[in-house]
């Protein structure tokens, strides 16, 4: 019993690295390279974590009823199909090649991109989903099999019991590639596509000890009650340890991640190697390699998100996207193609019963678990979602992979099986997958949300968290938030000194999510040209001279001047000002920005902040009689301006300066403004200086307390440079007038 | 205020229970929280809550203590705040997060958002003045971050500032230059917050279920 249960556990690893060449042609990938479908749009590139992938994307009708997986089939189809013809023999989707080089890029893929908050808050469902439901489906489908088998006589009475469990064990489990390939099109809410999808994940390790158990025991021919609790301890070994053994690797990850700020370009790599080999690990060691790698990619996420740079960012999230989309293809023109070259042996009533019992068994499932489930949920499950829940058990080619390393010695009614097995897929993916987006839509299913999070949700999120978890230690009761808490407050204490290089690990959240809000402020600002439009990102409606709170209307500060200087003012500041923009243009287009995001970020950030403040300033003293169709002042006032680098020209010139310089290497946005003019109706207004010798004194920081800027140093700075560079050496005519009204 | 005999009456309990919606079991076991927080007396103080041990490590934890001794939230047209509350007042606060029942109107459901933001509303308008000015969304926003130090303080400052507008350009739209947006009133906050289901987030579990087991442990 002993050695069965450790051949039980050695078995499992050589499911997945099979030596075995199971078609004896030419070698998959050379000689099929033609199957790869042109350049395609990929996937889009969105910051969020899917979009749908267009291949079809030129017959738009077509790929908006049919999804990509069935037409990816069918694809293979024609081609298997024209193999034939031709005489060759076409080849078929080998295990080993599946399991080692097609599917791992997919998990990973789902893995490192996983919304973690969702997964974890529903946790329990998923488990109890992908364990309970994964094994009533196994056993009733093979039960029921079995029984039809027996009565059904003649051909089928061979086959026996364990045979069929086996079987019930390969089709019962949730495909993770079929339901992604469906699901990520339809875009239903975040809960049900965590759901299915969590389910579909985790039911790998429930799948690996059903099979073994079964392929053993039918060699044995019986099984006995130790060998029912010797597999419920494997299967425990088998799923925690692949998690221990994926979060091993992530860690390790995230560590080396740690150093690597003078190797930039080799940082995706750690990421690609280190998953790899825990999933490899994971399968040497029998245990679940997709878990391992599920593990993997949550554990190391954050941390090296921290860690990388921005560009190795991107590189991984393409990376990841590309290969997953490429397995994607591949595994479907593939299952297309064997089910022409695979050996077929047709019979009615057990593909028949299998397809029946299926559903059956995948409908009861799900109502019954919902009813057990929504006892413990806040939330609950109302029966549009179970139907979608059930719906959504899509079969694809993992199932598919795993009957065909069957061999036929043991089981000789393994064609019958692949014939079932491909029958089942064809009907989960083409009928329910083509038919669950119209259903989505007649039972007015609730779709994905696609607002951005916006920065209120986002502080209330954090805000509410320490509520609750406040509330609970009053109460005294030790919830899910209390430890919630705590697993931060760990995390924040230990890992992240280790795992986080430098300043960014004492980053804390809010902070975080804000900063990477304005970098794609900054970043939309640059893509747009800069000063030649609106940026849309920041609220251009509203700015911060709106948001004051109601204070008594000052003392006018400074003197009033009579309309016609005012006139003259103006006309000379709009000249400079069409100037500048000319200028603005040029340096957008051309100055190229040498990576501005890794070094010098905290500088990016004083930067900003200080063109806030600026804005403000600028905002308060400016009358802007805008000149349309863009105003540049506005606009230019959102750029990043670096005070310090305004040239500032004491009064000796015969016009006003304004200066533009380029772009510090540092900075996102390449124009640096020295620029004011203008007057704010209401409030203060722009002083002038006449040339020669008249010094004007900044005017107290009182004068800007209506904004809430909180530096009064950073206060007097871009003020005396404000006030400097308006040196207009206009008529000396009013050079007394403004002598005397200078405010100290 | 409400005084209670120091024998649990039923009676009692199923006034409240009528009131706040809470069963019989659950006010038992919250009644006996009380007790222990409150040393066995009759009211609670601040400086009691202020000896639970896990509420150090909340940054939030002054606004908490100060929302169970606002009288904005014991279901009158209360204002200003009290030293001291009764097991009422505690259950009354305790009430609003309970979970929503499973089949509840959308009115109710809509009923039951209002009130949870009224109070989260009340955390952050500490003057009462109907309104959250930016001052006080910038102390919010600094208790948040009051644990990252200089870091978080002058950040705090800009994500602040940053919320402000969005709230200002999403309930308001655009403004003229001279216009002032005073700060955020109620019926702003509950559109800012729409993407957040409430009345299912702000809820604690315990409240759920029948956990007279639970109070085996704290019981003393």
């Amino acid at each position: 019993m002993f050695t069965l249960f450790s051949r039980l556990c050695t078995r499992a690893s050589r499911r997945r690295v099979s030596p075995w060449a199971l078609n004896n042609s030419q070698p998959l990938l050379g000689a099929h390279c033609w199957l790869f479908e042109g350049p395609h749009d990929g996937r889009s590139a969105n910051v969020k974590v899917k979009s749908p992938h267009n291949r079809f994307h030129l017959i738009p009708r077509l790929s908006s009823i049919v999804p990509e997986s069935c037409l990816l089939i069918v694809v293979g189809l024609l081609v298997g199909g024209l193999m034939k013809l031709v005489g060759e023999i076409p080849p078929v989707l080998e295990s080993k090649i599946f399991f080692l080089y097609l599917l791992p890029p997919i998990i990973l893929d789902a893995g490192y991109f996983l919304p973690i908050r969702q997964f974890t808050e529903n946790l329990g469902t998923i488990l109890m989903f992908a364990v309970v439901g994964t094994l009533w489906n196994a056993f009733f489908v093979g039960g029921l099999l079995y029984g039809v088998c027996q009565l059904e006589g003649h051909r089928l009475v061979t086959v026996d019991l364990l045979s069929c469990l086996l079987f019930g064990s390969i089709i019962s489990a949730v495909d993770p590639v079929a339901v992604l390939a469906v699901f990520e099109e339809i875009h239903i809410n975040e809960l049900l596509h965590i759901l299915v999808f969590g389910e579909s994940l985790l039911n790998d390790a429930v799948t690996v000890v059903l099979y073994h158990l079964f392929e053993e025991y039918s060699s044995v021919g019986s099984i006995t009650v130790m060998d029912v609790f010797l597999g419920i301890v494997c299967f425990l070994v088998v799923s925690l340890g692949g998690i221990v053994v994926g979060a091993i690797y992530g860690i390790l990850a995230a560590f080396t991640s740690r150093f690597t700020s003078h190797t930039r370009v080799i940082e995706p790599l750690f990421v690609f190697v280190y998953s790899y080999m825990a999933y490899l690990s994971a399968e040497v060691f029998h245990l679940s390699g997709i878990m391992a790698l599920i593990a993997c990619g949550a554990v190391m996420r954050p941390y090296v998100e921290a860690n990388i740079s921005h560009k190795s960012h991107t590189t991984i999230k393409y990376f990841l996207k590309m290969w997953s989309s490429v397995s994607d293809t591949l595994i479907f023109i593939f299952l297309g193609v064997s089910t022409v070259a695979g050996p077929h042996e047709w019979n009615w009533t057990f593909v028949m019963a299998t397809l029946i019992f299926c559903l059956v068994a995948r409908v009861l499932g799900v109502v019954g678990l919902t009813f057990v489930i929504n006892k413990f949920r806040i939330v609950k499950l109302t029966s549009k979602d179970q139907f979608i829940i059930a719906y959504g058990g899509l079969r694809g080619a993992i199932a598919f992979s795993l009957v065909y390393l069957l061999k036929t010695e043991h089981f000789p009614m393994r064609n019958m099986f692949l014939t079932a097995i491909i029958t089942v897929i064809f009907f989960t993916v083409f009928v329910q997958g083509m038919t669950i987006r119209p259903l989505v839509d007649l039972l007015a299913v609730k779709k994905k949300q696609e607002t951005k999070r916006s920065i209120n949700e986002e502080i209330h999120t954090q805000f509410l968290d320490h509520l609750l978890t406040g509330i609970e230690d009053i109460c005294g009761h030790y919830g899910h938030h209390h430890w919630k808490d705590k697993l931060n407050r760990f995390n924040k204490k230990y890992v992240k000194k280790c795992l986080i290089a430098g300043e960014r690990s004492k980053e804390p959240q809010l902070i975080a999510f804000y900063h990477k809000m304005e970098m794609k402020q900054a970043i939309e600002l640059v893509e747009s040209g800069g000063g030649a439009k609106f940026p849309s990102a920041l609220p251009s409606t509203v700015s911060m001279q709106n948001i004051q709170p109601k204070k008594p209307p000052q003392d006018r500060a400074l003197p009033q001047l009579s309309k016609a200087r005012e006139e003259e003012i103006r006309k000379i500041l709009r000249t400079n000002l069409q100037r500048t923009r000319q200028r603005l243009r040029s340096y957008n287009r051309h100055t190229l920005v040498a990576d501005p995001y890794e070094d010098g970020w905290n500088e990016i950030l004083i930067k900003r902040k200080k063109m806030k403040e600026l804005e403000k300033k600028m905002n308060n003293y400016l009358t802007v009689p805008a000149p349309p169709p863009d105003s540049p002042t506005i606009a230019r006032a959102r750029l990043a301006s670096d005070p310090q680098a305004w040239g500032l020209k004491s009064v000796t010139e015969s016009i006003p300066t304004i200066k533009v310089d380029l772009a510090s290497p540092q900075s996102p946005e390449s124009v640096n403004m020295v620029d004011e003019f203008g007057k704010k109706g209401s409030q203060s207004k722009a002083s002038k200086e006449e040339e020669g010798g008249l010094t004007m004194k900044v005017p107290s920081p009182t004068n800007q307390r209506k904004d809430k800027t909180a530096d009064e140093d950073n206060d007097k700075e871009p003020q005396q440079r404000l006030m400097r560079c308006l040196s207009d050496p206009g008529p000396t005519a009013e050079e007394e007038d403004e002598d005397e009204a200078f405010l100290p | 205020m409400g005084s209670f005999q120091s024998l649990p009456d039923d009676h009692q309990y199923r006034t409240l229970s009528q009131k706040t919606d809470f069963s019989l079991e659950q006010i038992a076991i919250l009644h006996n929280r009380f007790k222990q927080l409150s040393q066995n007396e009759e009211t609670l103080r601040r400086d009691d809550l202020k000896t639970i041990q896990d509420l150090e490590s909340n940054p939030i934890r002054y606004q908490i203590i100060e929302a169970f001794f606002d009288r904005r939230n014991f279901q009158k047209d209360g204002v200003g705040s009290v030293e001291e509350i009764g097991f009422e007042e505690f259950l009354t606060v305790m009430s609003y997060f309970r979970a929503p029942a499973h089949r509840i109107t959308e009115e109710q459901r809509e009923e039951m958002r209002r009130a949870k933001l009224r109070f989260l509303f009340n955390m952050h308008d500490t003057d009462n003045d109907g309104t959250i000015t930016l001052e006080e969304y910038r102390h919010v926003v600094e208790e948040l971050l009051s644990r990252s130090g200089a870091l978080g303080r002058e950040t705090a400052k800009g994500i602040a500032d940053a919320a402000m507008l969005e709230v200002a350009s999403i309930s308001v739209g655009p403004m003229a230059p001279d216009e002032f947006y005073e700060g955020i009133t109620f019926e702003h906050f509950l559109k800012i917050l729409k993407g957040i289901e409430i009345e299912t987030r702000m809820h604690i579990r315990f409240l759920n279920m029948d956990t007279t087991v639970l109070c085996k442990q704290h019981c003393v």
